[in-house]
């Protein structure tokens, strides 16, 4: 039975009306959450049950995408490289050290020795080019969009010895070493490499990661299991040797009401998702809401500079002072978010906050005035018959989106830009922003990696703005891909940021928050540096 | 007998067919393009190469015309074959099998308790004569018919589950996580049972031949049991397909908010994907249910009522019923 659109919006509507209700219903008082602080020191063993928010797509981590998929995922693979979350800093994991050329375009890693996949064989640095080999060769771009994506102008992986790989690049590609960290990139054993997209799919494959698959049923749960003698844990981790916990078990429960109630009423012990109105009713049942925001672009909007009034760079840079982001924040969505600073988000290396990015209607409206639109009878501006008027396309692909949009139509408003909300479906925004069919674009992307820019706002990345050349902006973006020394590098994105806003490209508002409930038994759940969850050093207390 | 079972059969093929096709040009004129979504849900921020979706495209044979593409689909969809989920990388008939057997317990067993509840609560509304009970009785159905499905399972949930914790809130194995999705999915279901069932229960009260019977010393009992019922039961039985649709419909929203990974929380899901090969599928899959069950109701009519083949009258037949059932039971 295929649903019509108004079917599903009003079931939606439905079930988060009714998951309001039923929080309403069981929002019992207060209570003191319990912090890991008092939990004393960890202790190994137990399984944890964890509630994800929808049905992974697929248990290989090259051909990952979505978080759901990546939290199962990341948990089974070793990457080369890991980032610590805090600084941004790329750290050892299953290479020991490594070395770039001048042009960051020839990568050798040096191997850990001893370390096994789940199957028993050796890691290798011919497992290292084996994989590298089969995204670019057998699952492709088409099945694995991330992973092929940072091996853009791969030429090939030498084996020098079995325990350094040397990975070249026809050109420079600077952000390949964080993407070395990313699960997309994580190892397989050969065997596992050797099968098919499909066959990868199916949970049937060994990585060297601290669990292993031990059931994967898809749309329906993963069960992880602790992979005994694991030792070769990144400097990232908390701790050495194995994971703590014995088994993960991960269910899908798509109704953010069931997750919350199951969390409180101890059926799961940690959820996705936890939307800002089920925060009361965990924290209430002594668990804690663990949020932290993702790296990459914050929301925003991306004008299309072809047509309307967004042609006029006046009324694009108008844009940004007109936009309140506390009231966003403090109205909408709450104290687990940020408003957007910059047009990368806080936790990207090589962010800086820029100071146009402030609230100041008069200087929007003076910017506007200059420009030559002029506000008419209804208080809307017009320039030379044409109304400085212009519809947003977006979907509800982050719940907060609708809410969030409606504020910025009203702030607008008040200095006479109308903003028109335009609402449609997942998937008829991906086919309209393909066919650049839109005067402006509302979305975020997640990548621990300035070269989110690039891929964003360049001439050869996805350009949603359709812009001709900006030599400046073009260079700059160029510039950064060739260059490895991380102070350097994070200049060149600092000046890319500023170019971006000031060319208004990207009209920042808030930045993306993950929000993980987790009961008071869970301790030291962690995100890692692209905010997805890292289950290593996570335990459970009161046993 | 064999005419009659030849011509539902050729109904039955050609209902499936519709659907196929109606469902195969409904998912190819929607504006977006499968590949596009399955390779930008993966894909945040990054440029993925027009070479890469060309690819995929061609995978699944998507670059074709159209035409090819329907007959291709069609010839497949014959031997049962849906080629792969486009999200997943699945094969269709294993995704769907897969998700089979869950939904299958959880309609089984709404369809009986449906049954119980809806035939318990039309036979005591028709039969008491306690005013406020009758009263009561009869404000049930409509009752059961309008409250949404969605908010009945959470209740259920909150008080059973998160509250007494007498029963498990999610997934599918096992007896004590059917309890409540059946429960839930057979409240509207019930309902439609037990409204038909009790207005055709009354419409038979009022017959001559109750008057006859009562006449001749039957007590209210032995009228309902004996002569009311199975002569009311036609109608409800009429009703079987519009009761599975109700089952397949709901089992969307049931299986979604008790999380079962049955077919109906794969159509939402792929319906949101637009997965079309899934899609196609369980279109198929549910029409072929639905054309079975009419099938069976139009095998089994005669069963219960030789006549209906012959087409007489459905005044001749209550009377005719009405005598036999006198000469034999009273």
């Amino acid at each position: 039975m295929p649903l019509s659109s108004s079917h599903r919006g009003r079931i939606a509507a439905g079930i988060g009306a009714a998951a309001v209700l039923a929080t309403a219903l069981t929002a019992c008082g207060g209570g003191s959450s319990s912090s890991s602080a008092d939990a004393g020191p960890p202790q190994p063993g137990g399984t944890l049950l964890y509630g994800l928010s929808q049905a992974p797509t697929c248990a290989d981590p090259a051909q990952s995408g979505t978080n759901q998929t990546i939290y199962v995922a990341r948990q089974v693979v070793d990457s080369l490289t890991d980032q610590d979350p805090e600084t941004g800093e790329l750290k050892p994991w299953l290479a020991e050290s490594w070395d770039t050329d001048a042009d960051a375009s020839s990568f050798t890693f040096h191997l850990k020795e001893g370390v096994t996949f789940s199957d028993g064989t050796p890691f290798t640095a011919e497992s290292v080019k084996k994989n590298l080999d089969a995204i670019v060769n057998t699952l492709t771009g088409a099945k694995a969009a991330l992973g092929a994506s940072y091996l853009t102008g791969y030429t090939g992986t030498t084996v020098i010895d079995p325990q350094t790989a040397q990975v070249d690049f026809a050109a420079p590609n600077a952000q390949f070493l964080q993407a070395s960290s990313t699960p997309q990139l994580g190892i397989l054993s050969d065997a596992s490499v050797a099968k098919s997209a499909e066959e990868r799919c199916t949970g049937n494959i060994s990585g060297t990661g601290p669990f292993t698959y031990a059931d994967y049923q898809q749309d329906r749960s993963v069960t992880l299991a602790k992979r005994a003698g694991y030792n070769w844990g990144s400097d990232v981790f908390g701790h050495e040797g194995e994971a703590y916990l014995d088994t993960i078990e991960f269910t899908v429960v798509p109704e953010s009401g069931v997750r919350t109630g199951s969390l409180s009423s101890g059926q799961l012990d940690a959820i996705s998702d936890a939307l800002p109105q089920d925060a009361p009713q965990i924290e209430g049942a002594g668990g804690q809401v663990l949020t932290t925001s993702n790296p990459g672009t914050p929301f925003g909007f991306q004008p299309n500079v072809t047509r309307g009034p967004l042609v006029d760079p006046a009324v694009r840079s108008a844009l940004v002072p007109a936009i309140n982001r506390q009231e966003l924040v403090d109205t909408v969505l709450g104290p687990n978010f940020k408003p957007a600073t910059s047009t990368l988000a806080s936790r990207t290396p090589g962010y800086v906050a820029l100071p146009d990015v402030t609230y100041d209607p008069e200087k929007a409206k003076s910017i506007l005035d200059q420009a030559g639109w002029v506000p008419g009878a209804d208080g809307i501006r017009e320039k030379g018959g044409q109304k400085l008027a212009f519809p947003v396309l977006f979907s509800s692909v982050f719940a907060g989106n609708q809410a969030i949009l409606e504020l910025v139509q009203q702030q607008l408003r008040a200095v006479g830009v109308d903003l028109q909300l335009d609402l449609v479906s997942t998937p008829e925004a991906t086919a309209r922003q393909n066919s650049k069919d839109f005067d402006a674009t509302y979305y975020n992307s997640t990548r621990a990696d300035g070269d989110i820019l690039r891929t964003q706002f360049g001439l050869e990345g996805r350009n949603l703005n359709s812009r001709g050349p900006i030599p400046a902006l073009d260079d700059v973006l160029a510039k950064q891909l060739a260059t490895t020394d991380p102070a350097a590098r994070s200049a060149l994105v600092a000046d890319a940021q500023q170019q971006v806003l000031d060319n208004g490209l990207w009209i920042p508002t808030v930045e993306l928050s993950q929000a993980i409930g987790a009961g008071p038994n869970v301790q030291d759940l962690k995100f890692e540096a692209s905010a997805r969850l890292q289950f290593f050093d996570t335990w459970i207390s009161g046993r | 007998m064999i005419r009659y079972l030849g011509l539902r059969v050729l109904q039955a093929i050609a209902v499936l067919w519709a659907t196929f096709t109606v469902s195969f040009a409904v998912l190819f004129l929607l504006p977006s393009d499968p590949v596009s979504i399955a390779v930008d849900s993966a894909s945040t921020g990054t440029t993925v190469d027009a070479a890469a979706v060309a690819e995929l495209q061609a995978r699944y044979g998507l670059d074709q015309p159209v035409w090819v593409q329907y007959w291709n689909s069609l010839s497949h969809a014959v031997r049962g074959d849906f080629g792969y989920s486009i999200a997943t990388g699945q094969s269709v008939t294993e995704a769907i099998g897969n998700a089979v057997p869950s939904t299958l317990a959880l309609a089984s067993t709404a369809l009986i308790l449906a049954v119980v509840f809806g035939a318990g609560v039309a036979f005591l509304a028709t039969y008491t004569r306690v005013h406020w009970v009758r009263n009561l009785l009869f404000s049930l159905p409509p009752l059961g018919v309008a409250v949404p499905t969605f908010w009945v399972g959470l209740i259920l949930l909150q008080l059973f589950s998160f509250r007494l914790k007498a029963f498990p809130a999610f997934g599918d194995q096992g007896v004590a996580t059917l309890v409540l999705p059946a429960v839930t999915l057979a409240l509207p279901t019930g309902a439609v049972i037990a409204q038909v069932l009790a207005a055709s229960l009354q419409t038979t009260w009022r017959q001559p031949f109750i008057e006859a019977a009562r006449a001749k010393g039957a007590s209210r009992w032995q009228i309902q049991t004996r002569h009311a019922l199975r002569l009311s039961s036609i109608p409800a039985f009429t009703i079987a397909g519009v009761l599975v649709g109700n089952l397949l419909a709901g089992s969307v929203v049931v299986e979604t908010v008790f999380s079962r990974a049955g077919v109906g929380r794969l159509t939402q899901t792929s319906v949101m994907a637009q997965d079309i090969p899934v899609v196609q599928g369980i279109v198929v899959l549910s029409s072929l249910v639905y054309v079975l069950v009419n099938l069976a109701v139009d095998l089994l009519y005669p069963l219960i009522d030789p006549r209906i083949v012959e087409g007489r009258r459905s005044s001749e037949q209550s009377d005719t019923v009405e005598q036999e059932e006198e000469k034999v039971h009273v």
